[in-house]
């Protein structure tokens, strides 16, 4: 078996490698009593991992066909598996958002998590090469592994940081998320049996399926996708897993692991059960749409601010299947916008919200107002990503919501109607929690104390809402690289792939 | 191999030289039985060299053996080296060996080496290893028996060691008596098959079998209590009820001794009767491996979930595990097609190994937190082991995400190849059983995990463990990691070997 690497330095396994690597030396050499060492070491760490996945977005080529910075080399002969990694316009955007997000979570965690710093800096390390892992995997026994390996990080983050019910939610996220793709693992088996022994992705997408086994193994997928992305009626982990978690695994998981399903979708389901998929949409599209308006009004009733960023999560990813399954190239590319768009807004969101809980340890919305009084800065910041989150144009939030919506009235009228109440909605629930959370009189003595944005978090807030504010006003070098892939996905997807009777 | 005695001994017209492993360890075990005699109990740990120094003696027989690669029939076909026998043997070496540094601490402190009592312990547990090696070669069903028994004995008394502790008695007569039982059950199928086929060596029973030329109707009766009496000893449902009693009754190194290598040894006791032996009859022994396997899962699983006790916890465990492993047993053949066999067995295979180096870890890191006077064995007692000690946490939790078949971890391969086998025969419905029984089992691993991260410390003692210990538990934990990321060649280590049984 021949090995390739198409391009030295191998970025791609730079970066999923870099991260986990130096998680382990986080974990091996970091000591609550060296703190600030373990700090600056984690900072270093997720640093020189961004690093390798920069030249991917600047050397990518937007007019090429098929999976660039291809890395392929035998892993587990005996079954035919590869270690198979390359990323097309799909994925391309994911691995350098994941590399960012993970610095900025290594920034966030800085004065507040006091104990246990080493496992809770090499906990999101380890998980950043994990989740990119998941992006650039062409082999789809390397992608489960991929895709499994993230719940335990992510179990321990939450159980060992969140908050008093962490046990509850960690159980629940991980046994929730396992259950689903132990069902994807009996579709990639027959995947693998019945394309002679293979597990390379790009090989499945050509196989012939009948109706049957591409119903069967859409659904398969569906089961660990859905409850990834989450879908309605399977979201009811994350409210709870976002509520416990720690500000960083709020964070990691809107920002990253909800779009390792929204990109499963993308990577499986559509192009290997195209036909299930056409004949499957109306139900995706449904629930979708459950998704965008039941969740949007269940967001805005909710008293915690962690619980309606987070169901506005779930909301804003409804957004993102429904782009997916109206075929058109809009919708798609809206879709995946969407999604890079949401990982900023919604990390900064729950950073927002990680900056309060800090000073005043509550979540309750009742618990503030007037914040805008103590700290301006910290105000300003808040409203651009509550706006970004209702889709204000020039903000990135509002690109991706108008080409689904676009898709949406193409694909047919009332379905784009329907979707565009999120705009109504989103604004309602975004604006409302900050007009009581931020504006107004102060609320109470401790509202009085708060101190205003130090420069750490001043920082980070600040680089997000530059690349809000850069993604809503100039989108194309996202939707550039994106149109050559979508548009072979589409094709491919139009294609039957019933075999000829 | 051993040129000298192959020339000396020729003359008998018996080739010695496959034996060798076994002459040496026979030898060897004697020997050190004499010396421990003359040892005072402060140099009992001269005794522990000698004994490990036996197993590194074995395993470099054993390796030149494996590395020839040949299948060699001795002692008028009663005995076969072949490289399936030799990488079973290897990783029993393995086994045992990591048992005897788990337990010499413990087994020290729980007075199970001093008073009245020599270095036994060391010497019964070769004896046990011995009853491994001859029932792993065994190509005729009496030393397969004898194989058996050999190993159960020692084992017996191997549990009853701590005479003066109830609960070790008790799980000493029960191990016994159904022991006992299943052994019985064992030699009375072997009799029906000598009595079908009139022949007790197995690739004579192959032949006939194969040739439709014996008793159909007695060959069946005789299956029946043959699978019976290795589902004893395997512990699989029904036939499971000692097993969680004995496991939390023995002590723990004792556990590992019988909990651990053994299964490697049943493992290829199966493979020689039913599959070299009465392949033919496969139709008819899958259906009732298929029972055990499905009610070994669901039992197993519902059950560790009840258990406070990590001892019965991982006994139940260890049900449903080999639960997986007789799925694998029973994907070989499917519509009289064998095409599937070595692929399947070696699966099985391969998660036998996997089982028995998980579950090594497991218990060594259960004595680990075990001192003098003290017994880590409920659950909680592993609470806040992250703060005690960051790195055998990490250890016990890359285990438990083993057995819960989580990549990265060896378990998911060993899963992963299983499943395939399943699928590959169209079994649809069996592999999503054991996928959905694996999400329950996935629950009460995930809690011995959050004992661990989550839960505050109670029991704050400094953890002392000497160095050979902690030495081998994290090369263990490193080893389990490692296999998952890089299991190519041991895989493909089993799929030749099974291919090469097969085929001989």
């Amino acid at each position: 078996m021949q090995s390739t690497i198409s391009t030295l330095p191998p970025y791609l396994s730079l970066s999923v490698w870099l991260p986990i690597i130096f998680g382990m030396i986080v974990l091996a050499v970091g000591r609550d009593s060296k703190a600030g060492f373990t700090r600056v070491l984690a900072l270093i760490g997720s640093v020189v991992s961004f690093l390798p996945t920069i030249p991917l977005f600047t050397q990518f080529s937007n007019s090429a066909h098929g999976p660039q910075f291809v890395e392929k080399a035998a892993w587990i002969e005996r079954f035919n598996i590869h270690y198979y990694l390359g990323i097309d316009g799909l994925s391309l955007w994911f691995v350098p958002l994941t590399a960012f997000i993970t610095i900025i979570v290594v920034i966030s965690a800085w004065q507040v998590i006091e104990e246990r710093v080493a496992q809770y800096m090499g906990s999101f390390l380890i998980l950043s090469g994990l989740m990119i892992g998941v992006f650039v995997a062409l082999d789809g026994l390397l992608f489960y592994f991929f895709f499994e390996a993230t719940l335990i990080p992510m179990y321990i983050i939450i159980g060992v940081f969140g908050g008093p019910n962490r046990v509850y939610a960690a159980f629940k996220f991980f046994l929730y998320t396992f259950f689903g793709s132990l069902l994807t693992l009996v579709a990639i088996i027959y995947l693998y049996n019945k394309s002679g022994g293979s597990f390379d992705i790009l090989a499945w997408h050509q196989l012939p399926l009948t109706m049957t086994e591409q119903v069967l193994i859409f659904l398969a997928f569906l089961m660990a996708f859905a409850v990834k992305v989450p879908m309605w009626p399977v979201h009811t982990w994350l409210p709870d897993a976002h509520v416990e978690a720690p500000t960083g695994g709020s964070v990691v998981l809107a920002a990253i692991m909800l779009k390792l399903g929204g990109y499963g979708f993308l990577r499986f389901s559509l192009p290997i059960a195209p036909d299930a998929s056409h004949y499957l949409a109306p139900m995706i599209i449904v629930l979708s749409l459950i998704a965008v308006i039941y969740i949007g009004l269940v967001a805005m009733v909710q008293k915690d601010m962690k619980k309606l960023v987070a169901y506005s999560s779930i909301a804003h990813m409804g957004f993102v299947t429904l782009g997916f399954f109206i075929f058109n190239e809009i919708g798609v590319q809206g879709g995946i916008v969407q999604m890079i768009s949401h990982g900023f807004v919604s990390g900064a969101m729950f950073l927002c919200i990680g900056v309060l809980y800090d000073r005043m340890h509550s979540r309750e919305i009742a618990d503030y107002g007037g914040v805008v009084n103590r700290m301006p800065k910290f105000a300003a910041f808040s409203v651009l990503f509550a706006m970004a989150n209702c889709g204000l144009p020039a903000t990135s939030g509002f690109v991706g919501e108008f080409m689904v919506i676009l898709g949406a009235v193409k694909f047919n009228f009332w379905t784009g109607l329907l979707a565009a109440t999120a705009l109504i909605l989103g604004a309602a629930y975004s604006l409302w929690m900050v007009k009581r959370v931020v504006f107004g009189k102060v609320g109470n003595k401790h509202v009085a104390e708060l101190v205003d944005l130090n420069g750490r978090e001043f920082f980070m807030l600040g680089v997000l809402a530059i690349l809000t504010i850069y993604m809503g006003l100039y989108p194309a070098p996202f939707t550039d690289s994106l149109q050559v892939s979508v548009a072979d996905l589409l094709q491919h997807v139009s294609v039957s792939k019933l075999p000829m009777h | 191999m051993n040129p000298m005695m192959n020339t000396t001994l020729s003359a008998a017209s018996i080739n010695m030289a496959p034996l060798s492993a076994e002459i040496f360890l026979v030898v060897a075990s004697c020997a050190i039985l004499l010396i421990d005699m003359f040892l005072k109990e402060g140099k009992r740990n001269i005794t522990y060299v000698l004994s490990l120094l036996t197993l590194v003696g074995c395993a470099v027989i054993t390796w030149a053996d494996f590395n020839a690669g040949t299948t060699t029939y001795t002692f008028f076909n009663m005995f076969v080296s072949d490289p399936m026998a030799n990488l079973l043997k290897l990783f029993t070496y393995l086994a045992v060996g990591i048992t005897l540094v788990y337990s010499r601490q413990y087994s020290a402190d729980r007075g199970m080496m001093s008073g009245n009592m020599g270095g036994e312990f060391y010497v019964l547990a070769l004896f046990t290893m011995l009853g491994q090696m001859i029932m792993i070669s065994g190509n005729n069903m009496l030393p397969i028996y004898l194989g058996l028994e050999l190993m159960s004995l020692s084992l017996y008394a191997l549990v009853a060691m701590r005479r003066d502790h109830a609960i070790s008695t008790e799980a000493a007569m029960k191990y016994f008596i159904l022991g006992s039982l299943a052994s019985g059950f064992m030699l009375y199928g072997i009799s029906m098959v000598y009595g079908a086929t009139g022949s007790l060596d197995i690739t004579t029973i192959a032949k006939l079998t194969a040739a439709g030329a014996s008793n159909q109707t007695i060959l069946k009766f005789g299956l029946v209590f043959i699978v019976a009496g290795m589902a004893f000893k395997l512990g699989a449902v029904p036939f499971h009820m000692w097993v969680p009693d004995v496991y939390q009754g023995s002590p723990t190194g004792v556990t590992l001794l019988l909990g651990a290598a053994p299964k490697l040894a049943s493992f290829a006791m199966m493979i020689r009767i039913l599959v070299e032996g009465l392949l033919p009859m496969a139709m008819h022994w899958q259906q009732m491996l298929l029972a055990l396997a499905v009610l070994s899962l669901a039992v197993g699983n519902l059950t560790a979930i009840a258990q406070s006790n990590i001892k019965r916890m991982l006994a139940y465990s260890t049900i449903a595990q080999l639960g997986f492993v007789l799925l694998g047993m029973m994907a070989g053949v499917s519509n009289d097609n064998a095409a599937n066999a070595a692929q399947a067995y070696s699966a099985s295979m391969y998660y036998s190994i996997t089982y028995v180096l998980t579950t090594l870890g497991s218990f060594g890191l259960v004595m680990m937190l075990a001192r003098s006077g003290f017994e880590a064995e409920e659950i909680a007692d592993f609470k806040g082991l992250a703060k005690r000690s960051p790195w055998y946490a990490i250890v016990m939790t890359v285990l438990m995400f083993s057995l819960a078949g989580v990549p990265p971890m060896m378990g998911f391969m060993a899963k992963w190849a299983v499943l395939q086998a399943v699928v590959s025969t169209g079994q649809y419905w069996l592999a999503i059983v054991a996928v959905l029984f694996s999400l329950i089992g996935a629950f009460y691993y995930l809690r011995v995990v959050k004992t661990i991260w989550f839960d505050e410390v109670v029991d704050a003692s400094p953890i002392s463990t000497p160095v050979d210990m902690r030495v081998a538990l994290s090369l263990n934990g490193i080893l389990v990691v490692l296999l998952g990321v890089m299991p190519g060649s041991l895989l493909q280590a089993c799929l030749s070997a099974m291919t090469q049984t097969l085929g001989s």
